[in-house]
Order: structure tokens, then sequence, then C-alpha cells
């Protein structure tokens, strides 16, 4: 048996296996693996990511198996093309395993808001693996895949990885093209990876990023080969800490963790310096103003007419449209689309919409002024470690409040990476960001892979895979 | 906020339990967002467009070439309701 049909054949029996534990998988398709696996194997030349099992979350479009977005009202859509990502990634020779769960359209720092269940936290299972790529972090922080695709709107890929004691980048807006990525907030949408190790995060970012016409935001920008960056001397690399961060519902343990792996960035010859960047605390008003209202308008396309489900038993059209969307989307989306509906309406825009994208402009200001002083700028990934399964779910407010610290990343459109950077006293995983300019994914990277190298995370989830 | 009225504008029902629920937690959202209105905003343009100097410079419109469409079979296929190559609907009047 080949080398490759060996490890893939091993990720779908751990893929399935842990299943029953993590609910990590929404599809595990082994008959489309394995007849990838057969073409690899008679192929010529190998692709970067020859043989390489890989996940996918499950808002992104894979011709050959359902995407459902986690969502009722998509079950069974099957979609009549592949996303660029996944058309990029099977061209470099990866073979997708399945489809990961998540958080229904992506809405959610928990995972609790699935239409087909939540997903449990590999180093705790009382706990949640963050949101909304929690699937995807789950599946790399169990040893199912060493890398998986998810995305990241206002910090779905770097929460979860930190959750999950996983690396998750979300790189600049614009670096991957979006198209078969399932729309929630246009302005804010990116792909982004998750994995186990920052060199196969560079080397799939590597392979899925860059100019596609079929998308009009992907930017015709350069992209670096990120793994060949990875080893650069980090020495004098200017890196930021905002002053006053510190302060509000970060948890003590966090903050000792990232004052400890700044202290830590520092014995490696980068150089801290300290920044402002006050309007911080508004990032929160601004997102949810923006996303609700961009959600409202790309969940408008569900209506059971051209895909997905529709609500049986009725005989009128308008009526059709009210049931399906009343049965087929959950909680939360419901919540945010009516959020989103709320702020766009008349009378109200300018209060709201019009208000949010203006300070929007301040925030970008902000982060222009601190990157005059630094390269890049640390913070925690999350205020806290992962919260119980339910803590949250009665008070959609306060598991808003705790995406404060990744939102701001996409309001202005800049680069992000979240690394493990130490455990709780409960074994629970911290996770440490880093935020870049425009572009700066390689340096992102270089500093994460340097920080990786010289202090190696060496707990491990007790959801694991056995070698 | 009249949440049974906003519902409507974004084509959901709502039960009576539903409105229970959502009124005071979107009116827990709404009041912690108007904190913005501390922030002087007179002469700032709203983010518009690209969020980057290089996509906003970015061409977006390719070459004027024919491509092979999807096809009306293909189109229609992921419909729950269909005939002869054609979405299928209740009726509207």
């Amino acid at each position: 048996m080949s080398e490759i049909r060996v490890e893939v054949e091993r990720a779908i029996e751990n893929a399935e296996r842990l299943n029953g534990i993590l609910n990590a998988f929404l599809t595990i398709d082994r008959e489309y693996a394995l007849r990838r696996v057969e073409k690899l194997e008679g192929a010529d030349s190998h692709g970067k990511l020859h043989g390489i099992p890989i996940a996918v979350k499950d808002n992104i479009c894979t011709s050959w198996t359902q995407t459902t977005c986690a969502s009722r009202i998509l079950s069974g859509y099957r979609p009549q093309y592949d996303a660029t990502a996944v058309e990029r990634l099977n061209k470099a020779g990866a073979v997708v395993i399945g489809k990961t769960n998540m958080d229904e359209f992506a809405m959610g720092s928990s995972n609790e808001n699935s239409a087909f269940g939540l997903v449990k936290n590999p180093w705790d299972i009382e706990r949640v693996p963050g949101g909304s790529s929690g699937g995807s972090a789950a599946a790399v922080a169990a040893g199912i895949v060493r890398v998986a695709l998810g995305s990241d709107t206002g910090g779905s890929v770097r929460q979860p990885a930190a959750f999950c004691g996983v690396v998750g980048i979300k790189p600049t807006y614009g670096r991957v093209s979006r198209y078969g990525l399932v729309a929630f907030g246009s302005s804010l949408d990116q792909i982004g990876v998750l994995g186990k190790k920052v060199r196969d995060v560079a080397q799939v970012l590597e392979v899925i990023s860059g100019r596609d016409e079929k998308d009009a935001t992907s930017a015709d920008v350069r992209v670096p080969e990120y793994l060949k960056l990875l080893d650069r001397d980090i020495k004098g690399v200017k890196i930021g800490v905002p002053r006053l961060l510190f302060s509000g519902g970060l948890d003590s343990e966090v903050k000792s963790a990232v004052e400890k792996a700044i202290e830590g960035f520092a014995s490696l010859g980068t150089e801290i310096v300290e920044i402002d960047l006050p309007l911080l605390k508004y990032g929160i008003a601004v997102y949810y103003i923006i996303a609700t209202a961009e959600a409202s308008s790309n969940l408008a396309r569900y209506d059971g007419v051209r895909y997905g489900f529709r609500a049986e038993g009725v005989n009128e059209l308008r009526q059709m449209y009210y049931k399906t969307r009343e049965e087929g989307f959950g909680e939360e989306v419901k919540r945010r689309i009516m959020l989103g509906t709320y702020v766009l309406s008349s009378g109200y825009y300018d209060a709201y919409y019009a208000k949010a994208q203006k300070v929007r402009t301040l925030l970008k200001r902000d982060f222009q002024a601190a990157f005059d002083k630094c390269d890049c700028i640390v913070m925690p990934t999350s205020p806290t470690t992962a919260f119980r399964i339910g803590e949250k779910t009665d008070d959609p407010l306060s598991m808003y409040l705790s995406d404060i610290y990744t939102v701001t990343a996409n309001l202005v459109g800049i680069p992000a990476i979240s690394i493990p950077c130490g455990v709780s006293k409960e074994s629970l995983p911290i996770g440490l960001q880093i935020l870049g300019k425009y572009w700066a994914e390689d340096l992102l990277l270089n500093l994460s892979n340097v920080y990786e190298t010289a202090f190696p995370l060496d707990a491990k989830p007790k959801v694991h895979v056995q070698k | 906020m009249d949440v049974r009225e906003v519902a409507k504008l974004a084509h959901l029902e709502v039960s009576d339990e539903e409105v229970e629920i959502y009124a005071p937690q979107m009116q827990k959202i709404v009041s912690y967002v108007e904190q913005l209105k501390e922030l002087d905003t007179e002469d700032v343009e709203p983010v518009i467009g690209a969020l980057t100097p290089e996509g906003q410079a970015t061409k977006t419109v390719r070459e004027d070439l024919a491509h092979k469409p999807l096809g009306q079979e293909a189109a229609v296929s992921q419909a729950p309701d269909r005939h002869s190559g054609y979405f299928r609907v209740p009726k509207v009047l």
C-alpha cells in the first residue's frame, strides 16, 4: 500500500472513530477520498500538498459532496462547483477527507449553533471548541488531520484555534479567493487555515492564496513563498503591545500567559514597544452592526426556491418564504437577520450602519498610526479559555463580547494569527494573537514559527489519536 | 423595537414565545451598540469597497470572452421543486 493511502485511510478511520465523541465532521467521504488517492498514486508529478489529508469547513463549496453551513436550510445541498480554495488544494494534491461542523452560517463563538449538534473540545469534552470553525479546530487538535480550512468573519478561525491549542490564521482581506465560500459578512469574510504546526499552515496558505478573477474582492498582490521565509531571524522586529489592553473581562491566567509570551519574544531579540489603540473597545459595537447588516442581506437568498430546504404543506408563495425561513434557520441566525434588518431599516440606517462604517474608518486610522511605530501587534486571542457548554447560550451579548480581541482585524482588513502560548491550571490551551500590516502574512508566520520552535507546547488534548 | 415588524421585513415568521425571547435580547444588543454615539464622526468618510489600497487598485474587469455556462439542468438541479428545467413555486396570486 502506498504511503499516501496509509495516511488517508488512517485519517478517515480516526475521523469516523472520534466523531462519536467530538462530532467534528458533518460529512466524511471515504469513497471520494480513496478515488483521489488512486488518482494521485498514478500521477507523474507531485504537488505541494501531495497526498495530505485535509478537512474543509462546511461553508466552503465542494462539488462532490454536500455543503450545509450546518443549517437545515441547506441540508442536502450539493454545489454545482468547487470553491477556488478547494480547487487549488486539489490541484496541489491534497485529499479532502470530509467537511467540518460549524456554527450555523458561521454565526457563533462556541459551535453550539450547529443544526447538526454541537462540537466538543478535545481538551475537555464538557467545554466548547470555540467557533465558528469549531469542527476544523477540534479535528486538527485531536490529530485527525494536520491542517483544515476555516473561515473568519470576526475571529472564527483564530478563537477556536486558541480554544483548541492549534495555529489559525486569518489572511488579509483579498488574499484568498472567496469564490465558493458561502457569504456571511462580505466586507469581513476571509478563508483561513488551521493547523497543528505553523509550517503546515504556511504551506496551505501559499497554495490557496492569490488573485482569482471569479472573486472581484481578491486582490492582485504577489504571494510570497511563505515556507521559505519561516526561519528568518526575527531580531529587531518591532512588536507593539497596546497599553490599557489588559483590563476588563480578561482572565488573569490568559493575561499572565500572554505577558510571558511577550517576554519570550523579547528573549528572541525582538523589540517590544508600547502602542495605543484607543478605539479598540468600540470594535464589538461596530462589528455587530456591520456583520448583522451584511448577513441580513446575504441570507435573503434562502427562500426555498433554488436550493436546499422548502417547508411543506404551504400552497401560497409568500407563505412559503416565511415558513421555509422560519423552519430552516436556527435561533441565532434569525436573531442576526433581524438585527441586521433593523439597523438597515428606514429611519435607522444613518444612526447604526452609516455610523458604524464611519467608526470603522477611525479604527483603520488607529491601526495605521500604531503600525507607524511597530511591525506587528500582539494581544490575547480570546479573553478566556474555552468556556463550558451551555454557559453563554442564554445571553447572546455576553457571547458577542468574547470576540473583543478578534473582530478588529476583520473590520480593518489586516491579517492576524493565533498561536498556542501555554495552558491554564485546568489544562486548557491559551492563544496569543499577532496582527500584522496588510499582506504581511509572511512576517506573522515567521514570528510564529520561530516562537513555536523556541517554546513548543508540550501538553496534549485528552481526546487524541494514538500514534 | 417591534420584533414582529422587523421579522416581517426579513420574511421570517415568529411565534409569540419567540418574540418574548428575542425582544429583550435584541434590545440589550441595540443598547450596547449605541455607545458609538459617543464618538464624533462629523467629517469622517465611511468605509466603502475594498479595505486595502491594493485591492482598490485591482482591475476587476476581465476580457469579454465567452465561457461555457453552467447549463439549465445543472442550474436547477438543487431546487426542492422543478419542472422541465424551471424552478417551480407555489401559486403567486
